[in-house]
């Protein structure tokens, strides 16, 4: 248990959340294993994106516990909070960079506000940041001008600034093509390893996940109901876990059904 | 029809009640918060050094009008020596400070809440919090804690802007003695003008930039709108209220001091 404990960063119990009648947590549970990126999958609208506004305390659990390096993070407890934050970063969707400050200025801006070290300091750091993500040479500009992948790269270059031990990533391939997604997900994975936080992704691309993480997971109506790792996942029975996984086939029998519908009504007529 | 008047009563006192928490927070973060004094002076600079032209250009034409009524007004009385009297004592102690506080409320104020409208609106004052960082502190507390020092210093511009244009007016279109002019200013006014003129400009900046910020930041709980269209109420409503509450906090301010 001791052992089992230490080896989790993160440990979430039963949290439930609603909103209004609309039950979007239902007593979710899930283990982060150290030094791992886990993936928490789902159908839109499943909970996920709540799921990881709780941990980071943008939303506020109705109940259920979360543990981070083995210590309760109570809700309301702004000293525990407070350490959380500090050891924690969050990637929104939306990247949610700041547009009226430079690249440089958005990495800087947690250190400038939650450090003492000084402006020479920071600049330093930031400027590594940028060059670990190669985005050095746009350190001037703002984020309007630099493309959405270069966006969602100084992002994380600002959730890394801080040295945390767990970045959460929300949907960070949400409406990109499928080689952006490859090429996010390829950079999660590099720099995971480059500065060894632990990851949790949520998404619902399937082909990527399953091929970066160490771990994933499936939320569904609120509740997980899978987890383990890739290849548990490939080999599952779970019927939820078979429709999300085989929901390419169960297309390609749909579609082969509506073609043969299509087929018999042109022999009628 | 009760139900709805008592609905909407508790609806005021609640919002009231919150804003006045608000504007408590935000002092509170100047407590600890970090590189607070560079975030001043950019917000500052912001209010104070963009602003500059609206107050110049509506406080010569303010001082020019005075100036041309006053003469004519007190000309029929055959006491036009006093135009220094009536256009400075206005400037001072009613016009200067409500005149520049709705100026910087239209330029300063609406730019603020519709910022903090956009930055809530797409996550960045979220992000703010994740970081360990207060956003109170970060967004709302340097512009406030500015307003307490623009908002007088725009206020003494203007009114010296209007005393030039009132002695434009009186004394190069109208012919009289510069002068007479300047030394009835002199003698008019007293420091318990200026007293009261830095004391409404003091008031008027913290009221309207915390309603500003107040509802800018809080354009997400916007109950007739979404998105664009809630930054857009938000801001509406923000410039709206401060313009009533620049009047009304004027005429409470005037009915103690007088």
């Amino acid at each position: 248990m001791g052992a089992d404990s230490n080896q989790m960063l993160l440990r979430i119990e039963g949290l439930n959340k609603c909103f209004g009648e609309n039950v979007v947590l239902d007593g979710a549970s899930l283990n982060v294993p150290r030094g791992s990126l886990v993936t928490v999958l789902g159908r839109s609208g499943a909970g996920k994106s709540v799921l990881l506004k709780c941990l980071a305390d943008v939303v506020r659990p109705d109940s259920g516990s979360i543990h981070f390096d083995g210590k309760l993070l109570s809700i309301g407890d702004v000293s525990s909070r407070a350490d959380f934050r500090r050891r924690c970063s969050f990637l929104f969707q939306s990247n949610a960079l700041f547009d009226s400050l430079t690249a440089l200025e958005n990495v800087a801006l947690p250190l400038e506000q939650t450090t003492d070290l000084s402006d020479k300091e920071i600049r330093e750091r930031s400027l590594e940041a940028l060059r670990q993500i190669e985005l050095e040479a746009h350190q001037d500009r703002y984020p309007s001008q630099l493309s959405g992948g270069m966006q969602k790269r100084l992002a994380l270059a600002r959730a890394i600034v801080t040295r945390p031990e767990l970045v959460l990533f929300d949907e960070p391939t949400a409406g990109l093509d499928p080689l952006r997604r490859n090429a996010v997900f390829a950079m999660i994975a590099k720099y995971q390893r480059q500065f060894g936080f632990t990851a949790l992704v949520v998404t619902h691309d399937l082909t990527e996940a399953l091929i970066a993480s160490d771990r994933v997971a499936l939320l569904d109506k609120g509740r997980m109901c899978f987890e383990g790792t890739p290849a548990e996942f490939s080999a599952s029975t779970v019927a939820m876990v078979e429709d999300f996984r085989d929901s390419a086939e169960a297309l390609g029998r749909t579609l082969a059904a509506i073609r043969r519908g299509e087929a018999m009504q042109s022999e009628d007529s | 029809m009760l139900r709805a008047i008592g609905r909407y009563s508790l609806s005021i006192v609640h919002e009231l009640g919150d804003f006045a928490l608000f504007t408590g927070q935000s002092f509170r973060s100047a407590v600890g918060a970090r590189r607070l004094g560079r975030r001043i002076v950019r917000a500052g600079f912001e209010q104070g050094v963009r602003c500059l032209p609206v107050i110049i250009i509506v406080g010569m034409f303010t001082g020019l009008v005075l100036g041309l009524q006053g003469y004519y007004v007190l000309n029929r009385f055959g006491s036009e020596s006093l135009l220094g009297t009536l256009v400075s004592l206005s400037l001072v102690r009613e016009l200067g400070p409500a005149l520049a506080a709705l100026m910087l409320v239209g330029q300063a104020g609406s730019a603020l809440a519709a910022e903090l409208g956009i930055q809530r609106n797409t996550e960045q004052i979220a992000a703010l919090e994740t970081m360990g960082v207060s956003s109170h502190a970060y967004l709302i507390t340097p512009r406030l804690l500015a307003a307490l020092v623009v908002y007088p210093m725009q206020t003494a511009l203007f009114v010296t802007v209007g005393l030039w244009g009132g002695s434009l007016s009186g004394s190069l279109l109208l012919g009289l003695e510069p002068g007479v002019y300047w030394s009835s200013v002199e003698h008019a006014v007293k420091a318990q003008d200026v007293r009261e003129c830095i004391i409404k400009a003091v008031t008027f900046g913290l009221l309207t930039i915390s309603l500003c910020a107040y509802h800018g930041f809080n354009a997400h709980r916007c109950s007739s709108a979404t998105g664009a269209r809630a930054v857009s109420a938000s801001t509406t409503r923000a410039v709206v209220q401060s313009s009533i509450i620049v009047l009304a906090a004027d005429y409470i301010i005037t009915s103690f001091l007088v």
